[in-house]
């Protein structure tokens, strides 16, 4: 959302784009026989993964679509004033074997990742999984390391806002100083 | 908005905690499908069923509920036979808090027994049944079950069949309806269906008219079998062929598409035939898996005090 206080663009539409396709491509780019699967974790990072799909088609790959809603796998739920609201996960095909690409907006701690990767061992077992992100943004508490990256940033203590068409009308990256 | 710590009845939630409630069970639900249907969100929390009247449907309904949210789940049983005077509630609470557990599952003959319990523990308290006062997650389940065969369930009828007055299920899952907007009416034995003048419910003591009415879902209570001796109470046949879906009525309910639903267990026989179990609109086992959902979205959204 456009904020009132200051805010710094750090990617715009074009930029996304871009970003988007770098990580498609070098999807592509590694070898595996598995089939692949880009799953999204909900809400945002399902958006980014349906767009990886359409680029690795448009490149000539194959890729199924998936969403997952980590809220139940989270370690922080009684942490927080109120339990996270629940999304429906959309995962209508079965993870074994495959290569799953995890796909996020922003990825900070990696505690959510560590919760996803938890979620999808629950649905089967994949013959691998890898990581993808809009924005890597340091502060990392747990030892996840992303394979594919959008744009990197060092601010500690801001606040990144990622918008995108599908849910805002809008796609940009910015930074919001607290 | 403080969080929530207990479920006592339906009205004392906000609209917007029966929406989250409601909205929560299906991805809930949805989690029965996986090949791991367990889910970390409350490993570590210990749950309590602390059940002074039989049922084993409800018991183990909350113990799946919080089984597949991780929780360590404990039964504390009581003798049926026994009778719990103020004194024994007291130490059965002092013994609660004692024990930490988190959550409380509460079901007793005496309304508003789960209240005091839970005015008297930091645990969560959830109200399973309390004499003929309140059965929250019933309510939950059973609407959630609607909205799952009409997503707008407004203006949609339903009729609920029995004996009205000695029931928290009518009395529950009555007033969840009517705040989401669904129409109530009421057919039983007159002596057993409450006056509702104030409250603009239809009360009808025969089927036929019933049916005029054009409900799209019959709820028929469960007999209870020690009311039977009671008096004005019909006997099981006199029941079934006045109250109960029989062949003859279930061909009606068919042929209009009307839905089936019963709180459980049946009687068959009773409030309904074997033919009627078998009915395509008959939702009587998906309340039994919706009702596990609806506790699961219950424990996930109250907050215990007993840590932070």
């Amino acid at each position: 959302m456009a904020s009132s206080t200051a805010s710094m663009l750090v990617m715009d539409e074009r930029e996304i784009e871009r970003a988007i396709e770098r990580i498609a491509q070098g999807i592509i780019a590694r070898p595996g026989a598995e089939p692949l699967a880009l799953v999204g974790l909900l809400s945002q990072g399902d958006i980014i993964a349906r767009r990886i799909v359409e680029k690795v088609k448009m490149l000539g790959g194959a890729a199924e679509y998936g969403a997952i809603d980590i809220s139940l796998y989270r370690d922080d739920i009684f942490k927080l004033e109120k339990r996270p609201s629940l999304r429906s996960s959309n995962l209508p095909f079965s993870t074994d074997d495959m290569r799953v690409v995890l796909v996020d907006d922003v990825l900070y701690t990696g505690r959510t990742i560590r919760a996803a990767l938890n979620a999808l061992f629950d649905y089967g077992r994949p013959a691998r999984i890898e990581l993808a992100c809009l924005v890597d943004r340091g502060g990392r508490e747990v030892p996840i390391q992303p394979d594919y990256v959008g744009h990197v940033l060092d601010h500690a203590g801001a606040k990144i806002v990622v918008n995108l068409k599908e849910a805002d009308g809008i796609d940009q990256v910015v930074i919001v100083e607290e | 908005m403080t969080p929530r710590k207990d479920l006592l009845n339906i009205s004392s939630l906000t609209d917007e905690e029966i929406h989250t409630l409601l909205e929560s069970a299906g991805p809930m639900k949805e989690l029965f499908t996986k090949s791991v249907k367990k889910v970390p969100a409350l490993k570590g929390k210990s749950v309590l069923t602390l059940f002074y009247e039989p049922s084993t449907r409800t018991r183990s309904s909350f113990e799946l509920a919080a089984e597949r949210l991780s929780a360590d789940v404990t039964n504390f049983t009581v003798s049926t036979s026994s009778v719990v005077k103020g004194e024994s509630v007291q130490d059965t609470i002092a013994t609660l808090q004692s024990m930490k557990v988190d959550y409380v599952i509460v079901r007793h003959h005496n309304s508003g027994l789960p209240n005091v319990i839970a005015r008297h523990t930091t645990a969560s308290v959830v109200n399973a049944g309390d004499g003929a006062h309140a059965h929250p997650s019933q309510a939950l389940l059973d609407s959630f079950t609607i909205k799952e065969v009409f997503p707008d369930v407004r203006g949609r009828r339903v009729l609920i069949v029995g004996d009205i007055l000695h029931s928290r299920v009518a009395r529950s899952t009555s007033i969840l309806m009517k705040r989401l907007g669904m129409e109530v009416a009421y057919l039983g034995p007159g002596s057993l269906v409450p006056r509702t003048e104030h409250s603009g419910i239809p009360r009808f003591s025969d089927f036929n008219e019933a049916f005029n009415w054009k409900p799209d879902v019959v709820y028929l209570l469960r007999v209870q079998k020690e009311r039977q001796d009671a008096p004005f109470f019909p006997s099981a046949r006199e029941y079934h062929k006045i109250y109960g879906v029989t062949e003859e009525r279930l061909k009606r309910i068919s042929d209009e598409g009307l839905y089936i639903m019963h709180p459980g267990p049946v009687n068959r026989g009773v409030e309904i035939c074997d033919l009627a179990m078998d009915y395509e609109r008959c939702l009587i086992n998906q309340q039994v898996e919706n009702g596990i959902a609806c506790r699961m979205s219950i424990l996930y959204h109250l907050t215990p005090q007993t840590q932070h």
